[in-house]
This record gives structure tokens, C-alpha cells and sequence, in this order.
């Protein structure tokens, strides 16, 4: 084996492949982490709905639906996007690249554009856990509509955490630190960016489509 | 040079600890080794801090009703020994210090596979730390480690958020090492190094990461679903919603338990080290030690309801539990014989490290067997939140885990540091620790049994006598602590140099100088057998 | 390269096939299909996350190495949902 490491290297690292392999895995490791950080609201969510079937269909009902069903479709096509632009910078295509990851976090500000619509109609609703709660609902209605804040909130944090790392792979391109040798963050934030539209994909059922009794 | 000098030879490459000194060189390393002892100064010192909570309750405990501090300020102690002993001692010790120290030199690595990430995990659990720390400088909290809802979410008057912040924090710093090791193990090995010739040391250190990785964020959304409801006045454990106390402890425990695996498999790679070492034999079963890591790791997961038995939870779900924990007794047991079986007929070195491991296979087995007892659902109705359950905990994370990290220390001191300890005095401060923590916590087992419960600081007349021991105990324990800090720290600066394998060990890490150089190897080694490679007795 | 390079036609099919499973769930929700529409909700939930992991997110050229690791999470968060639900579904009345 070789003790001569290419410079751009760390020491630990025989070759590129190596490292590549080795972001894959960490990157990896980290999404599973993060599936046990949402997972803990998604089992809060489970219990809670098998306790109260009645007041989780009934706080489904107070959200926007259309609203919902827009905001999962920009996500997929943000997905679409992000996905490209990974495909393009393989190419070496930067500016096809910057075009990309600026369509995709144009959509993720849309969504979170969305979303506040969404926070604001619940608090003209007295639907806001912490602040005076309508008097009319169930109890356990809060109890939905704390887990509706919880995990949408928690999933736009991380959409927010994704436009700051968006901002970051832009000026790295337009630095050209970004080539088609060298592309690794774009393809681990790519991961990153999926999983984020993933766990909306379950939270959507979820929270959105829960039956009418 | 003059111009007779011969043709240039290469300059011997400085230790890890020469070359660069300054306290940038320090506080910017990206060297593993640096990275190690940066959090071993670090550990100590809240090691101390939890040591000192804790003399101040066996100071108040040595008298039934003694007035030495408030209730208040007894609550607020516990917690803080929990707290700080639990996050910010017993679960870094071994991965961070003797795990970035030795991982990858224990595979033939350079580094771990990410050292940027290395140095970025230490600097997040001091900022963990000081947070823990000024919430105890500003009066503290009294939930007790647990923070069990609805106290900590609505009745507490401490200062919970500060407190739960600093652990949120310095749990992003355990997965960040967690998801180091494991790729590191998976892609840096050394050629031949195949994984059932890996050292069980480095089998612990991947097991234990697993554990850090997966369980880790549990706790964190834990942390901030208790915070959410404190300062919202409303959240998902709050009856008066329909919610349910008990889901804290479900996702609370969930986490704490796996927690334990991580304060204790460490400690096991380390035994298997030093066990082969000072009895200059192979592991007896290697493929079975290996595999028991695992299946701890992995049945580590679904235990945790033994902790809620008298809950409320529901009895059937504490059946399974039951069962479950019995089951995950059973690869630790497989690991004691194995560790016997070693030992036996082995050509035995009573030196330091060595007393320490024959203390954690004493130690360890009282506190698993008696693991067991309170995994019997019956008889823990009874042991429940007594001194029983105390007990069995420090046996196995004290007399486990942190003779097992000394012991650890004390087997690597010459390569960390390149000097040796002094063996009469490092001896005596084993055997000093082995008698203060019986002292100190078999009284502990009687006084469960006879219903003395936990977190009280008074408690009846006849429980006087047990009570005085176990103080007593815990002085001659904290002598027996305070040694190595003296002559550990005193041979760093003037021991006698070691070579570079003063115990004739096996392992890469004793192939490369004490201490090693910055890059570890010379030239990557190349392994072509299995490990504990002795010569036949 | 532009956007008939055949690299892309994955991504456009994956994408149709991501809006197509969208419309069903929530076509499934507005229409009266009384409980079918959380089983199917999840179906489809879980059906569109592993076109995302297999395709956008590249799983089907990784190594089985890289496919476990994107898999455990969720196997352990089953666990953790499982053997809690064993505590409440054995505790709860029903409301």
C-alpha cells in the first residue's frame, strides 16, 4: 500500500474511492439518526391516534387539505430538481447546476411560504397550542394539533437548515469548487435534501388524510 | 550542515505530543491521539464535579436526620451527580478517550474517517458541558437525572431548560463520535485486517457506536418535547389534554437503557485486551465474544420497560420486558466464562491493569446477577426506587465501567504517554478503589432489601449503622480515585520512558513507537493472522 | 447534455410516477372510502419514500453495505413503536 496520499486527502484515506465510500456511509448513518429523531414524534403520533381515533380525525379536519396536497407536490418536484442538479455537476454542468439547486430552494421557500399560511389560519382558528385554545375543541384535539406543530415545525427546521446549506453549495460553485471530480456535497446534501421530503411524505398522510367518521 | 555530513537521512518524525505545542496546536488539532487527551482533561474535570455531589450526600447520609443541606438542595445534588456522571463522564470515558486514542491505531489507521468532524465533536460537548455546568451554577435542578414529566414539565422550579439543553447538545457530540468509529471500522482497516480478526476492542467500540447513533436522538426529541410542554404550559404528556405521562418514560427509556450498553461494552473490549495480555493467551472464543457484543448491543433495544414495572405500565407489556431483559443477561454471562476460561491455566502478570479487570469480573458479575433480580418483575415491586436499584447500577458502571476505563488507562498509559506509571502505588490505588466501592455500595444492596428508598436525605434510625459504612466507604473510595490523578499526571511529565510494546502485547498498537508519531505508522502494517496471537504456554 | 439526455428519463419517470401516487392518496381521502384510506395512505406513503430512496437518492447502484445502513433506522424505529404500542394497546379503553 501506498503511503503517498494525494494532497486533497485526509492522511486516513488510501484513495478518492475510498473517501467516497466513506462519505456515503456517514452520510447514511446521520439520515438514520434522524429517523430516530422524527421517529420519536411519529410514535408520540401512533399512540396517540390509536388512544384517540375521534379527535385525530376531527384535528385532520382543521387542516388545509389543498394546502397540504400543493405543498407535498412542490416538495416532490424540489426533489426533481435537487436530483438534476446532482446529475448535471457528475457532468461538470455548473451552471446547470446553480440553475438546480436554485429551482429547488425556490421551491423549499414556497413551501415554507405554504406552510405559514397554513400556521396563520390555525391561529386565526385558536388552534395554537400555548396560546388560549378553542374552547369548542376536545381535549385530545390539542393533543393533535400540538403533534401537527411539533412535526411540521421540526420539518421546517430542517427545510430552513437545507436553504442555509443551498445558499453554501451556490457559493461554493460559483468559487468553481465544484467540478465534476469533486462534487461530494452536492451529492450528500442531495441525500439530505430527499430524506427531508421523505419524512414528508409520511407526515402528509399522517396529519392531511386521516378519514372523516 | 557541513559539506562532509553524509547524504541527507530522514528526520525521525516527532511524537504526536512534540512538533506543534502551543495551545492553537492544541485547540486546532485534527490528530485523533490530541483529540483523545483533549477530552480526557475534560471528563476528569466533571468527574470531579459529579464526585463532589456525591460526598456532599454521603456527608449528609451519614446521619439519619442531619440537616447538612435543604431537601431542595439534596434533590438539586442527585441530579447533578446523575447528570454529570451519566452524559458527561461514563459515556464519553472510554470512546472518547480510549476509543479515538487506540481505534485507529488498533486497525493500522492513520486517523478516523472523519477528523474535522473528530475536533467539531469535542468542541460541541464542552459547549454541552458549560451549559450543564452554568445551569448548575445558577442553582440547579431537582428532577433527578430521570426527568421524569410531569414534575420537569410543570411543577419543577429548577432550571430545567438550561439543564436539558446542555445534554441535548452534548448528545450531538456522542452520535458525531458514534458515526465516526463506525466508518471508520468499515473502511479503514488495515490489508488483511478482516473483521473476524479485529481486536474485541475495536468489536466493543463499533458495537457501542451503533448504540450511540440509533439511540442518541431519542433522546434528544425527548428533551425537546419536555421543553416544548414547559414553556408552552401544554404538550403531549399533560393528562389535562389526554396526554400521558408515562410516553415520556416509554421514549425517555428507550434511550437510557441502550445508554447503559454504551457505559458498559467499552468497558468489556477493554477486559478482553487486558485479559489476553496478563495471561499471555488467546480469548477463549473469540467468535462468540464477538458475537455476544452484538447481540448486547442489539437486545440492549427492546429492555426498556423494565424500568417502569411499577409505572402503570401495562403488566403485560412487563411480562415481555421481563422476559426480554432475562434474555439479555445471557451473552454478558457467556462473556464472564469466557473471560474465566482465558484467565485459566494462563501465565498470569498480576500488574495494575490486570487488578482491575480481575475487580470488574468480581464486581461486574454481583451487579449483572443482581440485574437479573430486579428484571424479575415480582421482586421489583418490592426493589423498586430503593437502595437496591442504586446498588446494582454503581456496581456495574463503577465497579464495571470505571474500573474497566482505569484499567484501560493504565494498560495504554505507556503508549498515550510514553512514560510508565509507578506499579507499587498504581497497585495500591486498584486494590484501594476495589475495597472503597464494596465498602461503599454492598451496604447499599441491605439497606434496598430493608426498604430504604432512594433520593431521601433522612431516613429511620435503623438504617444508621449500613449508612455509616457506606460513608466511610466512599472515603477510602475517593483516595483511591485521587491517586491516579497525582501519579498518572506526575509520570506524564517525569516517568521512566517505555518502549514500544512494554508489555509484549498483540496488536498494532504496540507496533508503532510510545507515543506514536502523528501519522501513527511508519508504513501501513499488513495483518496475515487472527488477534491474541500468543505463542503457545 | 440537456433534458432528453437519457441520465435524466429515470428522474422524469420517478418524478410521474411520485405525482401520480399523490393524486391517488389524495383522490383516496376526497372520495368515500370510509378506513381503506389510512392503509392505502401509508401504502402509498411508503411506496413513494422508496422511489425516493431507490431512485433520487441512488440506493439501487450502492452496495448492500450502504443499503443496510439506509434501512436500520427504521428497523429500529419499528421496535421502538411495536413494543410501546404493546404497553397502551394492553392498557387503554377505548374512547
Amino acid at each position: 500500500m501506498n503511503t503517498a496520499t494525494p494532497p486533497s486527502l485526509p492522511a486516513a484515506y488510501g484513495d478518492e474511492r475510498q473517501r467516497d465510500v466513506a462519505n456515503h456511509l456517514g452520510m447514511w448513518t446521520f439520515i438514520a439518526t434522524e429517523v430516530l429523531f422524527f421517529g420519536g414524534l411519529f410514535l408520540a403520533y401512533v399512540v396517540y391516534r390509536v388512544a384517540y381515533p375521534a379527535a385525530f380525525a376531527a384535528g385532520s379536519h382543521t387542516l388545509n387539505f389543498w394546502r397540504g396536497t400543493l405543498n407535498t407536490a412542490v416538495l416532490l418536484t424540489s426533489s426533481l430538481t435537487m436530483a438534476m442538479g446532482d446529475a448535471y455537476i457528475k457532468r461538470g454542468r455548473r451552471t446547470a447546476l446553480r440553475n438546480c439547486v436554485a429551482a429547488t430552494a425556490s421551491l423549499g421557500v414556497l413551501f415554507l411560504a405554504i406552510k405559514a399560511s397554513e400556521y396563520q389560519e390555525m391561529y386565526a382558528k385558536h388552534l395554537v397550542p400555548g396560546l388560549p385554545f378553542d374552547p369548542a375543541a376536545s381535549p385530545p384535539l390539542q393533543l393533535f394539533v400540538f403533534l401537527y406543530f411539533a412535526m411540521t415545525g421540526l420539518h421546517a427546521v430542517h427545510m430552513l437548515i437545507g436553504l442555509g446549506l443551498m445558499a453554501w453549495l451556490l457559493r461554493l460553485n460559483q468559487r468553481g469548487r465544484l467540478t465534476a471530480a469533486h462534487h461530494a456535497p452536492v451529492e450528500m446534501f442531495g441525500l439530505y435534501w430527499h430524506f427531508v421530503d421523505c419524512v414528508w411524505v409520511f407526515l402528509y398522510p399522517l396529519l392531511y388524510l386521516i378519514p372523516q367518521r | 550542515m557541513t559539506p562532509t555530513e553524509p547524504a541527507e537521512r530522514p528526520r525521525a518524525t516527532p511524537s504526536y505530543l512534540g512538533g506543534e505545542t502551543s495551545a492553537a496546536s492544541w485547540l486546532g488539532t485534527l490528530d485523533h491521539k490530541r483529540i483523545a487527551l483533549l477530552y480526557l482533561f475534560t471528563i476528569t474535570a466533571f468527574f470531579v464535579v459529579g464526585a463532589v455531589a456525591a460526598a456532599l450526600m454521603r456527608w449528609q447520609l451519614a446521619v439519619p436526620t442531619a440537616d447538612l443541606v435543604t431537601s431542595d438542595t439534596y434533590n438539586r445534588l442527585f441530579t447533578l451527580h446523575g447528570v454529570v456522571m451519566v452524559w458527561f463522564f461514563l459515556i464519553p470515558s472510554i470512546p472518547t478517550v480510549l476509543g479515538n486514542f487506540i481505534l485507529p491505531l488498533a486497525i493500522g489507521a492513520r486517523d478516523v474517517a472523519f477528523p474535522r468532524l473528530n475536533l467539531a465533536s469535542w468542541y460541541i460537548f464542552v459547549s454541552g458541558g458549560l451549559l450543564a455546568l452554568y445551569a448548575i451554577v445558577v442553582g440547579g435542578v431537582d428532577t433527578g437525572w430521570t426527568f421524569y414529566t410531569p414534575y420537569s414539565s410543570t411543577y419543577s422550579n429548577g432550571h430545567v431548560m438550561v439543564m436539558a439543553a446542555g445534554i441535548f447538545v452534548a448528545g450531538f457530540s456522542s452520535i458525531a463520535t458514534g458515526l465516526n468509529f463506525i466508518v471508520t471500522v468499515h473502511k479503514l482497516r488495515a490489508p488483511g485486517l478482516t473483521w473476524f480478526r479485529l481486536p474485541l476492542f475495536v468489536w466493543a467500540i463499533y458495537a457501542t457506536s451503533i448504540i450511540m447513533v440509533l439511540a442518541t436522538p431519542v433522546l434528544a426529541i425527548t428533551l425537546v418535547l419536555m421543553g416544548l410542554e414547559r414553556v408552552l404550559g401544554v404538550g403531549i404528556f399533560d393528562p389535562r389534554i389526554g396526554g400521558d405521562p408515562l410516553l415520556f418514560q416509554h421514549l425517555f427509556w428507550f434511550y437510557s437503557h441502550p445508554a447503559v450498553y454504551i457505559m458498559i461494552l467499552p468497558s468489556m473490549g477493554v477486559v478482553s485486551e487486558i485479559i489476553t495480555c496478563f495471561s499471555r493467551k488467546r480469548i477463549f472464543g473469540y467468535p462468540v465474544m464477538a458475537v455476544s457484543i452484538l447481540s448486547i448491543a442489539g437486545l440492549g433495544f427492546l429492555v426498556w420497560g423494565h424500568h417502569m414495572f411499577v409505572s402503570s405500565q401495562s403488566v403485560y407489556a412487563g411480562v415481555v420486558f421481563s422476559f426480554l431483559s432475562f434474555l439479555v443477561s445471557v451473552p454478558s454471562a457467556i462473556k464472564v466464562f469466557n473471560w474465566i476460561a482465558t484467565l485459566h491455566r494462563g501465565s498470569i502478570t498480576l500488574s495494575t491493569p490486570l487488578l482491575y479487570v480481575l475487580g470488574f469480573l468480581a464486581l461486574f458479575t454481583i451487579g449483572g446477577l443482581t440485574g437479573v433480580f430486579l428484571a424479575t418483575l415480582a421482586v421489583d415491586v418490592h426493589l423498586h426506587d430503593t437502595y437496591f436499584v442504586i446498588a446494582h447500577f454503581h456496581y456495574i458502571m463503577v465497579g464495571g465501567g470505571v474500573m474497566a476505563y482505569l484499567g484501560g488507562i493504565h494498560y495504554w498509559w505507556p503508549k498515550i504517554s510514553g512514560r510508565m506509571f509507578p506499579e507499587a502505588v498504581a497497585a495500591f490505588a486498584a486494590v484501594t478503589i476495589f475495597v472503597g466501592f464494596n465498602l461503599t455500595f454492598f451496604p447499599q444492596y441491605l439497606l434496598g432489601y430493608l426498604g430504604m428508598p432512594r433520593r431521601y436525605m433522612t431516613y429511620p434510625a435503623e438504617f444508621h449503622t449500613l449508612n455509616v459504612v457506606s460513608t466511610l466507604g466512599a472515603v477510602v473510595l475517593a483516595v483511591g480515585f485521587g491517586l491516579p490523578l497525582l501519579y498518572l499526571t506526575r509520570s506524564f511529565l517525569r516517568g521512566a520512558p517505555a518502549g514500544p510494546n512494554p508489555w509484549g502485547a498483540t496488536g498494532l498498537e504496540w507496533q508503532t513507537s510510545s507515543p506514536p508519531p502523528e501519522d501513527n505508522f511508519a508504513q501501513t502494517p499488513v495483518v496475515t493472522g487472527p488477534p491474541y496471537d500468543y505463542p503457545p504456554l | 447534455m440537456n433534458a432528453e439526455d437519457p441520465a435524466f428519463r429515470p428522474l422524469f419517470a420517478t418524478y410521474a410516477a411520485l405525482i401520480v401516487l399523490l393524486a391517488l392518496t389524495a383522490a383516496a381521502t376526497a372520495l368515500p372510502t370510509g378506513w381503506w384510506s389510512t392503509p392505502i395512505g401509508l401504502a402509498v406513503a411508503v411506496a413513494k419514500a422508496s422511489l425516493i430512496f431507490v431512485v433520487f437518492m441512488r440506493l439501487r447502484s450502492q452496495s448492500p453495505l450502504v443499503r443496510t445502513f439506509a434501512l436500520v433506522g427504521f428497523f429500529f424505529l419499528a421496535i421502538m413503536i411495536a413494543l410501546t404500542l404493546a404497553d397502551y394497546v394492553t392498557r387503554l379503553v377505548p374512547v
